[in-house]
C-alpha cells in the first residue's frame, strides 16, 4: 500500500498557486504599516474593555482611516489613501476582495481619489488595514487632523495642456508627509492638491494647491510651481490665493513644510467651525498670512542643519509593450456616443485616456476585478487612476483598442457614457453612511445621472462643460460650491411634515476663473430633476448663438442676462410654480426622500471631520 | 502517556492531496451535492450524488440514515462532502451527517470549480455502493431551535449571522452579531487557513469555550459553513440553528435593524 508521502510524491503536490505571467507593474511605493493593524486591533480590544475613553480612541480611529458611520460607531467606513490616484491591479484585486469579505461588496471613489469602504464592523478594521497592507496600501491619515491623500490630476503626463508632469513631486509629497510627525495633530485636516494645467484641477480649491510652471530666468528654463493657499470647500468656503508668481522647485518642500508650521501654530484649536486653514487666511487677511508664510520660509531654509528634499522620482517610464487578448468585436451599440463622451486624446500620439463612468462613486467588487484586467490588458502603464469626479481613469490606452475595450465593459456593465459630460454627477456619502447627512444625496445624484443618460442629455455640446454636484449637507464633500448646478441638503416643513430640501446654487466653477456658485433658490427632493430640466429649457430659449448652459450662467451672473432672464432671481421665479409644496394627502411621495419608504426627518448624529 | 480519547479525532476539513490518497486505498466515500446533471458530466472519482435539494425535500433524521445507508456509509466510514458553492451546500450535508451521529465527515477544502482548475482527476462513471446498516444517534448538542436563541444569550451565548452585511444591517434575530460567510473563506480555500479565523474570531473577542450559535437566510447553508470554520479552529461548543432567519420570521419573533440609514443606495449592484 502506499503511504500518501509516496502517493503525492508519485504524482506530484497539488500546488495552488497560479501565478499569473502577466508582467503586471507592482506598487513603486509601499504606503503601509503591518504593525499598524496589529496596533489598531489591540485598541479596539482596550476600547471595548473600557480600558480607552471614547474620545482618546475616536482621535486614534481617525488618525489611522476609520470613521464612525451613520447612528452607530460599531461599524466604521475605512477610507483607503491612494496617493496621486495611483492604483496598481493587484491592489484593484485586493479592494475587491475585502469589500466582499468585510464590507458590503461595493467600495466607492471619493472626490480626493481614495477608495472607501463602507459599514465594516469595527472589530474587523485590523483585518482590513493587514489585508491592504499586504498590497502596500495604508488609510494612515487619511481621516482626523493630518494631511489627507495628496491630490494629482487624473491626466497628469498625460494633459496636451500640462507644462510637465507633476505626479512624481505629488508622490514625493505624500511619501515625505505620511507619518511624519509634524503631521500628526494639526489643528485639522489638511488637503493638498496637484494638478497638470488650469483646466483640469482644483489647485484653487485645497489648503495647498499647485499647477506646474516653467520660466525662464537669464535665458534658463526654471521648473517649479504656481501656488494656491487657502482655498477649500464648507460650511464657508474659499477660494485660493496665488502665493507667489513662481515657486521654484527647489522651494516647493520648504513652502509645504512652512505652510503647515504656520497652521499648526496659529491655526484655530478652539472653534471646531472655523478650524481649517482658510479661516485663519481670512482672519488674518491675505496680504499678513502671505507674509508670515513668506518669512518662515526664510527662516526654515535659514535653520535647517541638513538638506531635506523631496525624494522626486523622475526616472522617465517606458510604455509597456501591449498584447489584447479579447476578441476584435463587430460594430457596438453606443460606441461612438461613448468614445466622444468618455475618453481624451493624450499629449502622446495614438494614445487615449479613457474614463469610466460610475454612479456617484460606487463600483462592484466584481466590476473592480474587471477594471484590474483591464489595467493589465490595455493601459501601456498597466495601471489606473482614481479621478476628482468619483471615477476611475485609465490612461495609455492606444487609439485602436478602444473597440475591442468598449466591448469589454459592456460585459461587465461599465460602459456607461457621460463620462466627461454634465450627466457624471457628484453625490456625497449622504444618509448612506455619513452622521451629518440630511438627505439621501449620495441615491439623488444616481437619479439625476440615470435620467440625464436616458434623455441623452450626455450628447447635447452645449451642456458639456456643465456640472451637477450634490451634498447632503451645508459642509460640501458633494463639492456643491464649484458646480453649475450645486445642491445641498436639509429639511423643508408644511406645517407639522417635513421633507427633504435642497438649497440649489448656480455657476460655481473651479478652474482659473474658480468662483463659488451663488445661491439661486431652494429646491425639494424630489423636484431637482425636473427643476435641472427646466433651467436646461429656459437656457435652450434664452441663449445665444454658441453658447453653453455654464457660460450663460455666468454671463447672468455678470450682469449681462438677456430681457427675459436678467439675473438669478428671474430663474428663481421661473421655477416658482413647480416648487410649491403639496398637500401631504395629495403626495405622499413628495415627503418621502429617495431610498426610504417612511416619512422624512432630519435626524443626525455627530460628525467626526473634527475630532 | 495521555490516553486517547476514544471517540475517533474528526477533521473538519481534508485537503486535496489527502483526499486523492484515500481515494486510492478506497478508504472514504465521497459525497457530491451537486445537480445531477453536474454530477452526470463529471465528478470526483468515485464520489455518489445527493444533490443537496433532494435532502432538504425531508431532512428527517430518518430519512437522512437512508441516504447514507444506500451510499454504502456505515458508522465507521469516514465521508468527505463537497460542492461547486463555496463549500456551503457541501457544510449544510456534513452537519445533517453529524447531526444523525456520523462522526466521520469532512469537507473537501477547496470546490469542484477549484478541482477542476487544478487538473485533478475527474470520472464521469456512476459509482454506487453495497447497502450497509448505519446506526441512529442524534446529537442534540449541535442542533439549536428557535426556542433556545434567547435563553442561550442571556447566559452569554453569541449569536452569529453568517449572511453578507447588507442583510444583516437590514434585519437580524436581536443581539446577534455578523460575521459574512464571505468573511471566511481565503481566495483558495473554502475556510482561511486556522491562524487567521482564530485571529478574526479574538478580533471579535469570542473566547474559544463561548456557546455559539450560527444561523443565514433559510436552510442552514452560509451558517453551515460559519459552523465548519469554527469547529476547524476548535471551538467545541458550537450549534446550527438549522432552520435559520426564515423560520425565526415566520414565527414573528422580534427583529432588530440598522436604522435611520439608507446603506442600500452604497451599492452598485
Amino acid at each position: 500500500m502506499l503511504t500518501q508521502g509516496q502517493f503525492t510524491c508519485t504524482l506530484s503536490k497539488t500546488s495552488q498557486s497560479h501565478s499569473k505571467s502577466d508582467n503586471l507593474p507592482k506598487p513603486k511605493i509601499n504606503w503601509a504599516k503591518l504593525e499598524e493593524s496589529e496596533k489598531f486591533a489591540e485598541m479596539v480590544k482596550l476600547f471595548r474593555r473600557g480600558k480607552i475613553n471614547r474620545d482618546d480612541f475616536r482621535r486614534f480611529r481617525l488618525q489611522h482611516g476609520a470613521y464612525g458611520s451613520r447612528m452607530t460607531d460599531d461599524y466604521s467606513m475605512v477610507r483607503v489613501k491612494v496617493p496621486a490616484g495611483e492604483i496598481y491591479p493587484e491592489q484593484l484585486e485586493r479592494i475587491a476582495q475585502v469589500s466582499e469579505a468585510f464590507s458590503i461588496g461595493s467600495a466607492h471613489v471619493s472626490t480626493r481619489q481614495n477608495f472607501q469602504l463602507h459599514w465594516i464592523a469595527l472589530e474587523d478594521v485590523s483585518e482590513v488595514m493587514r489585508s491592504l497592507a499586504e498590497v502596500g496600501l495604508t488609510s494612515r491619515e487619511a481621516c482626523g487632523n493630518s494631511v489627507r491623500n495628496v491630490m494629482c490630476s487624473p491626466l497628469a503626463g498625460v494633459c496636451p495642456d500640462e507644462v510637465f508632469d507633476p505626479t512624481p513631486y505629488a508622490m514625493a509629497t505624500a511619501k515625505f508627509l505620511l507619518r511624519n510627525p509634524m503631521n500628526q495633530s494639526l489643528p485639522r485636516k489638511f488637503k493638498i492638491n496637484y494638478t497638470c494645467c488650469e483646466r483640469h484641477g482644483m489647485a484653487r480649491i485645497a489648503d495647498i494647491g499647485l499647477i506646474p510652471l516653467k520660466i525662464d530666468v537669464d535665458g534658463k528654463t526654471q521648473s517649479g510651481f504656481k501656488i494656491f493657499l487657502g482655498g477649500g470647500l464648507g460650511a464657508q468656503s474659499f477660494v485660493g490665493h496665488q502665493l507667489e508668481e513662481f515657486t521654484p522647485e527647489e522651494d516647493l518642500l520648504y513652502t509645504i513644510i512652512s505652510v503647515l508650521r504656520v497652521y499648526d501654530r496659529m491655526g484655530n484649536r478652539e472653534n471646531m467651525a472655523r478650524n481649517r486653514m482658510r479661516y485663519l487666511v481670512n482672519e488674518l487677511g491675505w496680504g499678513k498670512f502671505q507674509n508670515i508664510v513668506l518669512k518662515e520660509r526664510a527662516i526654515v531654509k535659514a535653520t535647517q542643519s541638513i538638506v531635506v528634499k523631496l525624494e522626486v522620482d523622475k526616472i522617465p517610464e517606458e510604455p509597456r509593450k501591449i498584447t489584447i487578448r479579447s476578441e476584435s468585436p463587430v460594430q457596438l451599440d453606443g460606441f461612438s456616443r461613448w468614445v466622444k463622451n468618455n475618453t481624451v486624446k493624450q499629449k502622446q500620439s495614438g494614445y487615449c485616456a479613457v474614463f469610466l463612468t460610475l454612479e456617484s462613486g460606487d463600483v462592484t467588487a466584481n466590476q473592480l476585478r474587471a477594471i484590474a484586467e483591464i489595467a493589465g490588458e490595455f493601459s501601456a502603464e498597466g495601471r489606473a487612476r482614481n479621478g476628482f469626479l468619483q471615477d476611475i481613469v485609465f490612461r495609455w490606452v492606444r487609439e485602436e483598442d478602444l473597440q475591442r475595450f468598449y466591448a469589454k465593459l459592456l460585459e461587465v456593465g461599465l460602459a456607461n457614457p457621460g463620462a466627461l459630460t454634465m450627466a457624471s454627477v457628484i453625490g456625497c456619502s449622504g444618509t448612506t453612511s455619513c452622521n451629518l447627512a440630511l438627505t439621501n444625496s449620495h441615491r439623488l445624484a444616481k437619479e439625476v445621472q440615470r435620467r440625464f443618460l436616458e434623455l441623452k442629455l450626455d450628447t447635447d455640446d452645449t451642456l458639456r462643460d456643465a456640472t451637477i454636484k450634490i451634498s447632503g449637507c451645508p459642509n460640501s464633500c458633494g463639492q456643491h460650491e464649484i458646480a453649475t448646478i450645486g445642491f445641498y441638503g436639509g429639511g423643508g416643513r408644511v406645517g407639522k411634515d417635513m421633507y427633504p430640501l435642497y438649497t440649489m446654487s448656480l455657476g460655481g466653477r473651479s478652474d482659473e476663473k474658480a468662483m463659488l456658485g451663488s445661491v439661486c433658490t431652494k429646491v425639494p427632493a424630489k423636484k431637482v430633476i425636473p427643476t435641472i430640466l427646466k433651467i436646461i429649457d429656459i437656457f435652450k430659449s434664452e441663449k445665444k448663438a454658441g453658447e453653453t448652459l455654464d457660460s450663460w450662467i455666468h454671463r447672468i451672473i455678470d450682469g449681462n442676462g438677456g430681457p427675459n432672464v436678467k439675473s438669478l432671481n428671474d430663474i428663481k421665479e421661473m421655477l416658482k410654480p413647480l416648487l410649491v409644496a403639496p398637500p401631504i394627502e395629495q403626495d405622499k411621495d413628495f415627503y418621502v426622500d429617495y431610498g426610504n419608504d417612511g416619512s422624512y426627518h432630519a435626524r443626525t448624529g455627530r460628525g467626526e471631520c473634527a475630532a | 502517556m495521555r490516553c486517547l480519547s476514544k471517540e475517533k479525532i474528526t477533521r473538519p476539513t481534508i485537503d486535496a492531496d489527502a483526499l486523492r490518497s484515500e481515494i486510492r486505498d478506497k478508504s472514504i466515500r465521497v459525497l457530491d451535492i451537486r445537480k445531477e446533471e453536474d454530477y452526470k458530466q463529471n465528478h470526483i472519482p468515485s464520489a455518489v450524488n445527493l444533490p443537496l435539494a433532494t435532502l432538504l425535500s425531508d431532512d428527517s433524521p430518518e430519512k437522512v440514515l437512508q441516504h447514507a445507508q444506500s451510499f454504502g456509509i456505515d458508522d465507521e466510514t469516514s465521508v468527505v462532502v463537497y460542492d461547486d458553492t463555496f463549500g456551503a451546500l457541501a457544510s449544510r450535508v456534513a452537519w445533517t451527517l453529524q447531526y444523525i451521529g456520523h462522526e466521520d465527515v469532512s469537507l473537501l477544502d477547496i470546490t469542484y470549480g477549484t478541482w477542476k482548475k487544478l487538473g485533478l482527476e475527474t470520472s464521469t462513471e456512476q459509482f454506487s455502493f453495497a447497502k450497509k446498516n448505519h446506526s441512529l444517534k442524534l446529537r442534540p448538542e449541535i442542533l439549536a431551535t428557535a426556542d433556545y436563541l434567547m435563553p442561550s444569550k442571556e447566559k452569554g451565548g453569541i449569536l452569529i449571522d453568517n449572511r453578507e452585511r447588507l442583510n444583516f444591517l437590514e434585519n437580524h434575530i436581536p443581539g446577534a452579531i455578523n460575521i459574512p460567510y464571505r468573511m471566511l473563506a481565503s481566495s483558495e480555500n473554502i475556510l482561511r487557513p486556522k491562524e487567521e479565523l482564530k485571529r478574526l474570531i479574538q478580533n471579535r473577542n469570542i473566547l474559544p469555550n463561548a456557546e455559539v450559535i450560527t444561523y443565514c437566510g433559510s436552510v442552514g447553508t452560509l451558517s453551515g459553513l460559519g459552523y465548519y470554520a469554527l469547529k476547524s479552529i476548535g471551538m467545541e461548543n458550537v450549534k446550527l440553528y438549522v432552520r435559520s432567519f426564515k423560520e425565526w420570521k415566520s414565527l414573528e419573533k422580534p427583529i432588530e435593524r440598522q436604522r435611520d440609514a439608507n446603506y442600500w443606495d452604497l451599492s452598485a449592484e
